[in-house]
């Protein structure tokens, strides 16, 4: 069937106008289905559902929109995909002026939102001038599980995925970049200033092409006078200066340093590269080290079983927390009872907690408390109450005995890992 | 201290930390930078290695007394080198360093003053051909030209590295804390002044440096096709308790849940 869409003009006029006689009609043609909340009984009266007028809107109270669009033509306005989302302008760069590098993090393999602002950034130096746009090179190290690069702002795509690059491997990495440099010669090269190890590569690259970053960047205006035509500022002496100068070719900015692209997508075409050079590396990687999860500082951990007021098996929880390999937090209860140490108090007067899992076992879920969890990804609650509050954060509530339901989980997980220690033995 | 953990592998290791003049962050009076003071925390748990302590810089009241922090961890002396006011430390720092030729050279990865760019680490190593390692938490042994070192990565995590030496080693917020300094070794310890020739940091003189501005705040900007697409997306109602909730379930059930909800988010250790 074809993509375009016929408009009647006339018809959706006649949807928006509620006092039009044959508006009804109009409606249940353009409804495509969806309930009516009006029509004629079998009496000739007319029927009224009014739970089928309106949305629902903040704190849960229902609105009306009298607009008519709501009722039946909702899919109307041109350019709409149908979830709501604005049709993103398609852009493609053949033949680019010059060329904006761009290393993303990749943490996981996909973009975080630190690369997106960068990608933002490195669409903004591209595009400046409209007469000769540039080209955004994103420069991916190992293989990418993101699909979005198109998506936001990447016009080439440069993808090295061989295993001397793999790891820790910034000298064989800063080499692959070092012949990058010179076959495509870019005139901006932009990374993360981010732990995750953008800062470094960034640094080593700018060590390595003998430029001076502007390290901490977190704005550019144009500048006609300075030679790339951007003035940048960026953070310096431990976030308390701001630096103003002329942006140098490598930049390693913040987060937050542009918007993400969001009203256009890209071409992202692969891009080859030239055979990298091999490199003498003097740091080996000897893999990553087994951590006991109990000595990792609460703010940074992973995953956290949290025990509350509700305990009554300290000794069950404690045992749970090795089985599972999570750290353990405590609330605010917990502590001053005196069966935790204060520095494992989760919430507004302990440690605010950045868990992909939190796992709160047995609290209510006081206001503080939930402020401490605010950053977490998803919360697990185990509870006997089902009307606290931290049910109602939880993305995974459980309502019963917590000394049960963790005896039943560490058995759950201990079988587990011996069918896999099992299937590891037969392989 | 810790003697029983670093057997006599380290023993005659010569070290050098570089240490710089830290800023308080909220008195914004000088102080050992705590980066730095890591490193030097680092150092000071080699069994038996010769530790020297290095700064470029001018020579005032409230530096000295910062630097003299580090004496007040266990030195009996620290070498100056003596520089101008916005004078570039690369060229005196490494031309020392190719006299001294430490085997480890230790650091904080950033200063807490200047320009703060925390490219130093990285210029030394090109310049002198060391590699450079990153965010070391600790160092389990040296032996044989090689140390092996914990990096710290993220969420708590290590790895392991084997670094070929002579290496250059910064050290971040994982590293050890450091030890407190203790008043009279400080007051006692020499500050050895080396006189080096400088070069003027051209390029930060033209700069223009102020006081860190509040970064504006991102607005949650709601991009729609329509007006009433605009509307629906600010006046939503937010489903915070979209979760699922297990009423009447054994414990059994609930436990599956909850290790299905693990399983799929990858935090169960194998």
């Amino acid at each position: 069937m074809s993509e375009i869409v016929r408009r009647d003009p006339r018809k959706e006029w006649i949807a928006r106008n509620r006092l039009h006689p044959e508006h009804l009609d109009v409606l249940a043609e353009l409804g495509e289905g969806a309930a009516p909340s009006e029509w004629p009984g079998p009496n000739g009266r007319i029927r009224r559902d009014p739970h089928a007028v309106g949305f629902t809107g903040p704190n849960g109270i229902k609105r009306i929109d009298r607009s008519g669009v709501q009722q039946g033509a909702g899919r109307s306005s041109a350019g709409d995909r149908g979830d709501g989302q604005p049709a993103r302008q398609r852009v493609e760069i053949e033949s680019p002026a010059f060329l904006v590098a761009v290393v993303p993090d990749l943490a996981g393999g996909r973009l975080s939102s630190h690369d997106r602002d960068l990608l933002g950034l490195a669409r903004r130096l591209a595009d400046a001038d409209p007469q000769a746009p540039g080209a955004v090179v994103a420069i991916v190290f190992g293989e990418a599980r993101e699909s979005g690069f198109a998506e936001a702002g990447v016009d080439r795509l440069i993808t090295l995925d061989e295993p001397r690059l793999a790891g820790y491997a910034p000298e064989a990495r800063i080499a692959a970049l070092s012949a990058i440099e010179e076959s495509l010669s870019p005139r901006h090269w932009l990374l993360p200033d981010s732990s995750l190890g953008g800062g470094e590569l960034g640094r080593r690259l700018a060590a390595r092409l003998g430029e001076r970053p502007a390290t901490g960047l977190w704005q550019i205006e144009p500048d006609a006078g300075s030679a790339l035509g951007w003035h940048a500022t960026s953070r310096g002496a431990a976030g308390s200066l701001d630096i103003r100068r002329d942006l140098p070719r490598v930049a390693l900015a913040l987060a937050e340093c542009a918007e993400p692209v969001s009203e256009t997508v890209h071409a992202a075409r692969p891009l080859a590269v030239p055979p990298l050079p091999e490199a003498f590396s003097r740091v080996e990687d000897l893999g990553a080290v087994a951590v006991d999860p109990a000595s990792v500082a609460l703010g940074e951990a992973e995953f956290i079983l949290a025990a509350g007021n509700g305990i009554r098996d300290w000794d069950g929880y404690h045992r749970a927390a090795t089985a599972l390999g999570a750290t353990e937090g405590a609330s605010r209860v917990a502590v001053d009872d005196g069966f935790m140490p204060r520095d494992r108090q989760v919430g507004a007067t302990g440690t605010w907690v950045t868990a992909r899992v939190y796992v709160a076992v047995g609290i209510s879920g006081a206001i503080q408390h939930l402020q401490g969890i605010q950053r977490c990804d998803k919360v697990v609650a185990i509870n006997v109450d089902p009307g606290c509050d931290m049910i109602k954060r939880a993305d995974l509530a459980v309502i019963g005995d917590s000394a049960a339901i963790l005896e039943a989980l560490v058995a759950r997980v201990e079988r587990e890992r011996q069918a896999a220690e099992e299937q590891r033995d037969v392989a | 201290m810790s003697h029983d953990r670093y057997p006599a592998s380290t023993a005659g290791l010569e070290v050098a930390v570089l240490v710089s003049v830290g800023r308080h962050p909220l008195t914004g009076r000088a102080r050992r930078a705590d980066q730095d003071a890591r490193a030097v925390e680092l150092a000071l748990e080699l069994n038996a290695a010769r530790v020297r302590l290095v700064h470029a810089g001018r020579d005032d009241s409230e530096s000295e007394a910062a630097l003299r922090g580090y004496l007040g961890m266990g030195f009996a002396s620290l070498t100056r080198i003596d520089q101008p006011e916005g004078a570039d430390a690369l060229p005196a720092l490494l031309e020392s360093l190719r006299e001294a030729a430490p085997q480890l050279l230790l650091t904080g990865s950033r200063a807490e003053t200047g320009e703060g760019s925390g490219l130093l680490p990285y210029l030394l190593g090109e310049e002198l051909g060391w590699p450079v390692v990153t965010g070391i938490a600790a160092v389990e042994s040296v032996e044989g030209g090689t140390a092996t070192l914990l990096q710290a990565l993220p969420r708590g995590q290590r790895r392991r590295l084997r670094v070929r030496l002579p290496a250059v080693i910064t050290v971040d917020e994982a590293a050890p804390a450091p030890r407190q300094s203790a008043f009279g070794p400080a007051w006692r310890g020499a500050l050895a002044v080396s006189e080096q020739a400088s070069r003027p940091d051209t390029a930060l003189a033209d700069w223009t440096l102020e006081p860190a501005r509040p970064r504006p705040k991102r607005l949650k900007v709601v991009k729609a096709a329509s007006a009433r697409d605009r509307f629906k997306a600010a006046a939503a109602f937010r489903l915070g308790g979209g979760g699922q909730v297990l009423t009447d379930a054994t414990p059994e059930q609930g436990a599956e849940a909850i290790f299905k909800l693990l399983h799929e988010e990858g935090v169960l250790r194998r």
